[in-house]
C-alpha cells in the first residue's frame, strides 16, 4: 500500500511530467487556449488524484487488470502531464490553493490511515496502512516546512507584476 | 475568450470527474472493496457454484447438496491464532442459538478453509477445538485448488499472507439462501445479527 501510493503513483506522475516536456508546440498552444492560468489542468489533476486515493480504487488496481491499465494511463497523462503543463501558468493564489490542499490531503489521509482500526484495502495489511499514514503525515509536515522556509527566505512570485504566460512555441 | 474556454473545460472535467467518482463508489456509497462487495451481493445475489467439497470426516459434499436450506458460510484457516480464531467460537455459538432451525433441517453452518494445508484432520480438530456440538456445522475444503480460487472469487474473499505463516483476510458471515444464492454478507464480529437475520427469514 505504501509502495503503491508513495512510490508507484508518484513515479507514474513523474513519468507523465517528463512526457509533457516533449509536447509539440502546436498541441501546447491548443491546450493553453483552454487552460487559463492552469486552472483546467489543476482541476483535472486533482480529480484524477482523488480517484486513485480511494481505497477501493487502489484495491481494484491490484485485482482487476483493466483498472491497472486505467491507472497506468491516467496517472501519467491526466495527473503528471496536466500538472507539468499547468504549473508554469499558475498564479500565486492558484499555486497556494493547490499546495495548501495537498498538505491538507496528506494530513487527512495520513490521519485516517493511522487511526483506522480496520483495513481499508483488502489487499494490504494493517501495519502497511499505518506505515503509509505515518509517511503521509510526514510528507504533509515536510511540505509545510518547505513552504514556510520559502515564505520567509525564498523568492516568491507574488503575481504583483503583470503576469505573462511563458512564451509558447520554440524559443 | 481563453477564460471562458477554461471555465467550460473545467466544468466539463468536473462533471466527468464526479461521474467517474460516482461510478467507482457505487454512487458515493462504497469507498472500500469490502463495502462494495456487500452492496453488490445485496443488490445482485450471486449463485454459488455447486463445487465438490470435502468435509472434516473425509466425506464429499457440495454446495448443490446443501441447497434447500439457509447456509451461514465463513472462510477460515485452521492455523489461525489471531482474531480470526474467534470465528470458530462464534460458529459454535450460532450452532447453539440456531439449534431449532438446524434440527428442522432449515439451516446449516459451513466453515470453508482457504488454506491448502488444511486436510480433513485439521478441519475436524478445528471444530472439536471450538466446541462443535455435533450437528448442523460442517467444516469443508475445496478439493481442487482451482475450486478454492473460484469460491474465494464468488464470495469476494481476499487472503493476504501475514508473513508469519498465517493470513489476514476479510472475514465475514456470508448468507446463502435456499436457492443457493449468496444474498448477504454480515459482520464477522456480530454473530447475533446473523442469527437474527436467519430467524427473521424463517418465521413467517
Amino acid at each position: 500500500m505504501t509502495l503503491q501510493m508513495l512510490v508507484q503513483i508518484p513515479l507514474l506522475g513523474v513519468a507523465g511530467w517528463l512526457l509533457a516536456q516533449g509536447t509539440p508546440a502546436r498541441l501546447r498552444r491548443v491546450l493553453a487556449a483552454w487552460n487559463h492560468r492552469g486552472v483546467s489542468g489543476l482541476v483535472l489533476a486533482s480529480l484524477t488524484g482523488l480517484v486513485w486515493m480511494l481505497p477501493r480504487a487502489m484495491d481494484a488496481a491490484v485485482d482487476v487488470p483493466l483498472v491497472t491499465l486505467a491507472k497506468f494511463l491516467s496517472v501519467p497523462l491526466l495527473l503528471g502531464a496536466a500538472i507539468a503543463l499547468s504549473w508554469p501558468r499558475m498564479g500565486f493564489v492558484v499555486r497556494g490553493v493547490f499546495l495548501v490542499e495537498l498538505i491538507a490531503t496528506c494530513f487527512r489521509m495520513g490521519w485516517l490511515y493511522l487511526v483506522s482500526p480496520v483495513r481499508l484495502c483488502s489487499n494490504y495489511l494493517l501495519d502497511d496502512q499505518q506505515r503509509l499514514g505515518k509517511y503521509l503525515v510526514g510528507i504533509g509536515g515536510a511540505v509545510v516546512l518547505i513552504l514556510a522556509w520559502k515564505l520567509m527566505w525564498g523568492r516568491i512570485d507574488t503575481g504583483r507584476t503583470e503576469r505573462k504566460d511563458p512564451p509558447i512555441g520554440p524559443r | 475568450m481563453t477564460v471562458l474556454r477554461t471555465l467550460l473545460a473545467s466544468l466539463a472535467i468536473l462533471v466527468a470527474g464526479i461521474a467517474v467518482l460516482a461510478f467507482s463508489t457505487d454512487g458515493f456509497r462504497a469507498y472500500t472493496t469490502e463495502t462494495a462487495r456487500r452492496i453488490d451481493v445485496r443488490t445482485h445475489p450471486r449463485p454459488v457454484p455447486p463445487l465438490v467439497l470435502q468435509a472434516a470426516d473425509g466425506t464429499r459434499t457440495s454446495f448443490a447438496a446443501l441447497r434447500g436450506r439457509w447456509l451461514l458460510v465463513d472462510f477460515i484457516y485452521t492455523r489461525c491464532t489471531t482474531y480470526c480464531s474467534v470465528q470458530g467460537g462464534e460458529f459454535a455459538n450460532l450452532q447453539r442459538w440456531l439449534a431449532g432451525p438446524i434440527a428442522a433441517g432449515k439451516v446449516t453452518l459451513v466453515s470453508v478453509s482457504f488454506d491448502p494445508r488444511d486436510e480433513p484432520a485439521q478441519l475436524a480438530g478445528y471444530q472439536r477445538r471450538f466446541g462443535d456440538s455435533g450437528t448442523g456445522w460442517v467444516a469443508v475444503r475445496a478439493v481442487a485448488s482451482a475450486d478454492r480460487a473460484v469460491l474465494m472469487r464468488v464470495f469476494g474473499v481476499t487472503a493476504v499472507a501475514d508473513g508469519l505463516g498465517g493470513f489476514v483476510h476479510n472475514a465475514a458471515i456470508n448468507v446463502v439462501n435456499p436457492d443457493g444464492k449468496l444474498v448477504a454478507i454480515l459482520d464477522w464480529d456480530d454473530p447475533r445479527a446473523a442469527a437474527r437475520y436467519i430467524t427473521r427469514r424463517l418465521t413467517p
